[in-house]
C-alpha cells in the first residue's frame, strides 16, 4: 500500500514492476488503467498517470492508441537486471549491518541464509 | 436566473484559473490575508491548509468574489471574480456551515442547482443521494448536521463546475460517507478533470488525494508545493540523544524532543547515503506524513510560546 516516505508516483511505478517481475502481467499483457489505478489505490489520477508514464518512458510499457498500456517484450528481464544492481545496497549491507550489531558472524549468517533459501 | 448555456470560463491571462497577486485583507486592525501570492493550475485537486483563523475562508471569499480585498490583485479565469457573472457561474463554493431557506428540502436545494450551474448532472446527483441515504424531502431545519454537509456535498460533485471549492465540507459527516465523498470525488474527477480546492483539517484521509498543497499560517503562505515532492522532504531521526545530536548538526531543525536520554530531530529530506549512515549509527529514521509536517510548521514554536507566556 501506499507510504508516506516517498513520492506515490515512484510507488506505483515500483508497484507495477512488481507485478511485472512476478509474472502478473506478462510481456504483451495489457494493464489497467490511469483511472483505474487511481481509484484502487484512493489517489489522484494524475499521481497515478505519472507512474505509469515514467514506465513509458523506459520502454516497460507502451500506449496503444485508443486501447490502453502494455507490458513490452523483454520488460521483465530489464526489470530483474536493473533490481539486482540496487539488491546488495538495499538488502545485503541493512543485513550485514544488523547482524553486526547483534553479533551475528559471517557463518551463521550464511548459515541462516541457507537454511532460508531451503524453506 | 440563467437558464441560456453560459459561455466558456473567460481566460485572459494563459492556462491559470487563478493567480493571486499581495493579496492583503484587513478586518479592521486584524490583517487577515498578509501580502499573498499564488497560483492555481488548472485541472488539479489542491489542498489549502492551515490552522484555523490562519486565513482559509477569507482566502476562498475573496476568491468567489464574497468579499473584496483591502490591497493587491486577484485573478480568476483571468477577471475579478466580484460582480462578475462570467466568472462566477463557473465557480462553486461548498461552505462549511451553508444557510437555505427554513422550509427548504433537499429536493429544492437539488432542483434549482441547474439554474446556478450549467454543467449540474442531475443523474450524478440521485446516485449521490442514494450513496448518502439522504431524505430529500425533509426539511431542511430538521436535517442532522451530516445530512447537511452531505447536501452541500452533493452539489459540489454534481455541479461540476470548473472550479469547485470544498470549504471543510464534511462536519458530522461519519467515516463511511466521508471516503464516499472521496470516492465519488476521485472517480468523477477522473472522467470530468477540473480544478478542485479542499480547505480541511483531515490532512491523513485527503492527503493521497492532493497534486498540491497550499499552507497558510497566519495570513501568509508558508507552503506552496506538489504534493508528491514533500513526501519524504521531512524524516525523523530517533535515538540515543548525544547520536541525534551529532547527526543533525548543522541541519535546519523542524522539530525536537527528548525524553531522558532518547532524542528525536526532525529534518530535511536525507540521501539514500545519509540515510544509511543514519541507520549503522544505530538510529531509527521515520517517514514525516503531511499532516505532522503541518504540524511542526504551524505550531506556535517554543520561543513564541515564552514570549506570549
Amino acid at each position: 500500500m501506499i507510504d508516506d516516505g516517498r513520492p506515490i508516483f515512484l510507488q506505483i511505478a515500483e508497484q507495477i514492476e512488481n507485478d511485472i517481475i512476478q509474472g502478473t502481467y506478462p510481456a504483451e499483457s495489457q494493464v489497467p488503467s490511469t483511472n483505474e489505478f487511481a481509484a484502487f489505490h484512493r489517489i489522484n489520477p494524475a499521481t497515478a498517470g505519472k507512474g505509469v508514464n515514467r514506465l513509458v518512458d523506459e520502454g516497460i510499457l507502451y500506449k496503444k492508441r485508443g486501447i490502453g498500456m502494455f507490458v513490452a517484450a523483454g520488460a521483465r528481464e530489464h526489470l530483474i537486471a536493473k533490481r539486482s544492481e540496487g539488491f546488495r545496497h538495499e538488502y545485503v549491507q541493512p543485513l550485514v549491518t544488523e547482524a553486526a550489531k547483534l553479533g551475528i558472524g559471517a557463518d551463521q549468517l550464511i548459515d541462516m541464509i541457507r537454511k532460508d533459501m531451503k524453506q | 436566473m440563467n437558464t441560456t448555456p453560459s459561455a466558456p470560463p473567460p481566460s485572459g491571462t494563459g492556462d491559470l484559473v487563478v493567480d493571486v497577486r499581495s493579496l492583503t485583507k484587513r478586518f479592521g486592525g486584524f490583517t487577515a490575508l498578509d501580502d499573498v501570492s499564488f497560483q492555481l493550475q488548472p485541472d488539479m485537486i489542491h489542498g489549502l491548509l492551515g490552522r484555523n483563523g490562519a486565513g482559509k475562508t477569507t482566502i476562498m471569499q475573496l476568491l468567489t468574489g464574497q468579499d473584496f480585498a483591502s490591497h493587491g490583485t486577484v485573478n480568476v479565469f483571468g477577471e475579478r471574480p466580484a460582480e462578475n457573472a462570467a466568472v462566477l457561474e463557473h465557480v462553486c463554493f461548498i461552505k462549511e456551515s451553508q444557510r437555505y431557506p427554513d422550509n427548504f428540502k433537499p429536493k429544492h436545494v437539488f432542483r434549482s442547482a441547474p439554474w446556478f450551474f450549467e454543467h449540474w448532472d442531475a443523474d450524478f446527483a440521485a446516485r449521490l443521494i442514494d450513496d448518502f441515504r439522504l431524505p430529500v424531502d425533509r426539511r431542511i431545519k430538521k436535517l442532522s448536521r451530516g445530512q447537511l454537509s452531505a447536501v452541500g456535498v452533493i452539489v459540489g460533485l454534481a455541479s461540476r463546475a470548473p472550479l469547485t471549492f470544498f470549504d471543510e465540507p464534511y462536519l458530522g459527516l461519519d467515516a463511511v460517507a466521508r471516503q464516499i465523498f472521496y470516492d465519488r470525488l476521485l472517480e468523477d474527477y477522473a472522467e470530468h478533470p477540473r480544478t478542485i480546492v479542499l480547505s480541511t483539517h483531515l490532512i491523513d484521509e485527503v492527503s493521497n488525494m492532493l497534486e498540491h498543497v497550499l499552507v497558510i499560517d497566519e495570513g501568509r503562505i508558508i507552503l506552496d508545493e506538489d504534493a508528491d515532492d514533500l513526501r519524504g522532504s521531512a524524516t525523523t531521526v530517533v535515538g540515543s540523544a548525544s547520536r541525534v545530536e551529532e547527526f543533525v548538526a548543522g541541519r535546519d531543525i523542524i522539530h525536537r524532543e527528548a525524553i531522558g536520554g532518547l532524542a528525536s530531530a526532525t529534518i530535511g529530506r536525507l540521501t539514500p547515503d545519509e540515510r544509511r549512515a543514519a541507520t549503522s549509527a544505530g538510529l531509527e529514521l521515520s517517514t514525516v506524513s503531511l499532516q505532522q509536517l503541518i504540524v511542526h510548521l504551524t505550531k506556535v514554536s517554543d520561543k513564541e510560546f515564552k514570549e506570549a507566556a
